[in-house]
């Protein structure tokens, strides 16, 4: 009953007109940006953070929500056409995608993505209105001492799943931490890191961090390699999938479904990890393996309803607990910062509106995605004939304005490019970016709780162990670090991380 | 000799990138007062951060150096995309007050483009024609930023 109840407050907000209009306009460019290689969700909300100031809350985050998502309906588009993915949830999809192209049935691949991300993303939209409630609740009765726990779990477990070895992707995270804590110190007013530069006294902003890392140092890599696009050039024709097609993708669409939305909540999980995850399940589970890699429709249909059901749940540890599971979702909590609002349980309680609007909104944004996706395709296709030069000026100039945006200066546009040397510098040393990021939007609220939880123990370290929440948090975190260092499982991880 | 023993050359510098870091904040939280664990100072946390920092990077070395280490060297560089690249958004942050949007755009984009090996002086020319008149559409009708669109000096 609840259920219903929710959902209606939701249904209100997101079908008002403006915020149908922002949805439409998340999913358009969502898809856009999914389709283009090189330009990813990340830098795109990451430019647009400062332009939503003027927005309504619910508003913004429902227009960056549908970039998130829409950008995985885009990013499968070129992968099929082109054999490119559009984004990195979408490289499995090039496996079979551009197989089945090539065989002329790319009609039928991009339906079945469609069809898949469709059904997966309302799956999703349910899932997360229905956990929700029960997951809220439990937030609610964290203290600082779980909180430590919950964030410290969180950053683990991210740097477990990102690519590269998990100690460096540990001190990816502790670095970010310690970037973090540029500027005032909120307990005692110290000026920390700061150096005296005023405009650092507010600490590090993430956008120009991310844009540099994110938006320039990726387009000086992007450079070094030569883009050679190899276009599928037929007309595509036929979208309707046979009826054996539909007897073989339904299952593969079911368990990508499933799987999506389990790993979408884990933190460190969300679309790329989904469609990698899926597509090993499809071809493990496939009567015929032989036939992944030369257009197994089982290879488009798990993979890219994992991915979107994965972006959509990465939203539940955000809006629950307040943990981002990933990058794209750091970002959000920016964006939510934006608006002052906390991200984590009290959104619920104390937006119920932008709360369930935005769980509304997706499952809407997924039905102007089906329609916005199938019958334009050949358009979107067009788009992939711009060259990377005519393109990247372009990337260069909208993350420029956006950056002197946040705070009307030029400072943060110096930062952007310090940072986009530094991101260059981690790009040639293969370390991940995104643990760095997670920990530099986590640090204060780690520190903050941090410094409550001794607080009240009279600074007994003990009690992080001694209460069972904390405790079986902190032992969760263990357990992944333990996993990672054997040796078998370490070699099964670099395996199903590698592209 | 050094360069012998070190194996994965990658590594060991992400290993000495994370001490180096980790030295520098714990040299800078030295002079803010750490407190106790029940009453933590401004420099409790950062420390206790770069020590940790400290320890990965050393153990991230001396994996570089275990005689089962990969052999990976560095990477190449590219020196000049990253400076096309860096500089212009440099060029842009100084020159926006000065020259205004349209003038500091107009640099940004044509220095932008020659990060590019298959730059053409006619194709940047008309790119930032184009993505000019965007922007101003866009940002500066469209949106209402607060953006200086004229030189310094007009204004």
């Amino acid at each position: 009953m609840d259920l219903f109840h929710n959902l209606a407050i939701g249904f209100s907000t997101a079908a008002q007109p403006a915020n149908l209009l922002y949805a439409f306009f998340g999913c358009l460019l969502g898809t856009l940006i999914g389709v283009l290689p090189g330009l990813g969700p990340l830098a795109t909300i990451a430019m647009l953070l400062p332009i939503t100031y003027a927005l309504p809350p619910d508003s913004a985050l429902i227009m960056l929500a549908g970039i998130y998502y829409g950008a995985q309906y885009g990013g499968s588009t070129t992968a099929i056409v082109v054999n490119l993915p559009g984004e990195s949830s979408s490289v499995v999809t090039t496996i079979d995608g551009y197989q089945m192209a090539k065989q002329g049935r790319a009609g039928v691949a991009l339906a079945t993505a469609a069809i898949g991300s469709f059904f997966a993303g309302c799956v999703a939209t349910l899932a997360l209105a229905a956990l929700a409630v029960p997951l809220t609740a439990t937030a609610l009765l964290f203290g600082p001492k779980e909180f430590f726990a919950l964030m410290i779990l969180g950053l683990i477990l991210a740097s477990v799943l990102s690519s590269g070895p998990f100690i460096e992707g540990i001190g990816m995270v502790v670095l970010g931490m310690l970037l973090s804590l540029v500027g005032t110190d909120l307990s005692s007013g110290t000026q920390r890191f700061a150096f005296g530069i005023p405009q650092l006294f507010d600490g590090l902003d993430f956008v120009p961090l991310a844009m540099g890392i994110f938006g320039f140092a990726e387009i000086v890599k992007n450079l070094e390699q030569d883009n050679k696009l190899s276009l599928v050039t037929q007309k595509i024709t036929n979208l309707f999938p046979t009826r054996e097609d539909f007897r073989r993708m339904i299952p593969a669409m079911l368990r990508g479904t499933a799987l999506g939305t389990l790993l979408g909540v884990l933190p460190g999980g969300g679309a790329v990890l989904s469609s990698f995850a899926s597509y090993t399940l499809e071809k493990k589970l496939s009567k015929h393996p032989e036939q992944f890699g030369k257009g197994a429709i089982e290879g488009v249909a798990g993979p890219e309803s994992a991915n979107n059901a994965g972006a959509q749940t990465s939203f539940i540890p955000l809006l629950t607990l307040g943990v981002p599971s990933n990058v794209v979702m750091a970002l959000m909590v920016g964006a939510m910062n934006i608006h002052n609002i906390q991200p984590g349980p009290e959104v619920m309680t104390k937006n119920p509106t932008l709360f369930w609007g935005l769980i509304v909104s997706m499952w809407l944004g997924n039905l102007m995605l089906l329609i916005l996706n199938l019958p334009l395709v050949g358009l979107w296709v067009k788009l992939l004939t711009i060259p990377y030069r005519y393109l990247f000026p372009a990337i260069m100039v909208f993350c420029s304005i956006g950056v002197y945006s946040i705070n009307s200066g030029t400072f943060e546009v110096y930062e952007a490019a310090v940072f986009c040397v530094f991101g260059y510098l981690l790009i040639k040393l293969q370390l991940p970016a995104a643990p760095l990021l997670l920990g530099l939007v986590l640090g204060p609220a780690i520190e903050e709780n941090f410094r409550r939880a001794m607080v009240l123990s009279r600074g007994d370290v003990s009690v992080l162990f001694t209460s069972p929440l904390s405790a079986s948090l902190l032992a969760a975190a263990a357990v992944g670090v333990i996993l990672i260092m054997l040796p078998a499982i370490r070699a099964r991880r670099e395996e199903a991380l590698q592209e | 000799m050094i360069g012998l023993a070190i194996r994965n050359q990658r590594a060991f510098a992400s290993g000495a990138l994370f001490l180096g870091f980790a030295i520098f904040f714990y040299a800078v939280a030295h002079g803010y007062p750490a407190g106790t664990a029940a009453r933590m100072g401004p420099g409790y946390f950062p420390r206790l951060l770069a020590i940790v920092l400290a320890v990965i990077g050393l153990a991230v070395m001396a994996g570089a150096m275990k005689s089962t280490a990969a052999r990976v060297p560095l990477c190449q560089w590219d020196w000049k995309g990253l400076a096309w690249v860096a500089g212009s958004v440099l060029l842009f942050a100084l020159l926006l007050f000065p020259l205004g949007l349209i003038g500091a755009l107009f640099v940004l984009i044509m220095v932008s483009s020659r990060a590019s090996p298959e730059f053409a002086w006619k194709g940047a020319l008309a790119n930032a024609v184009i993505l000019i008149a965007l922007c101003l559409a866009v940002f500066v009708y469209g949106l209402g930023l607060r953006l200086p669109v004229w030189p310094s000096i007009f204004t």
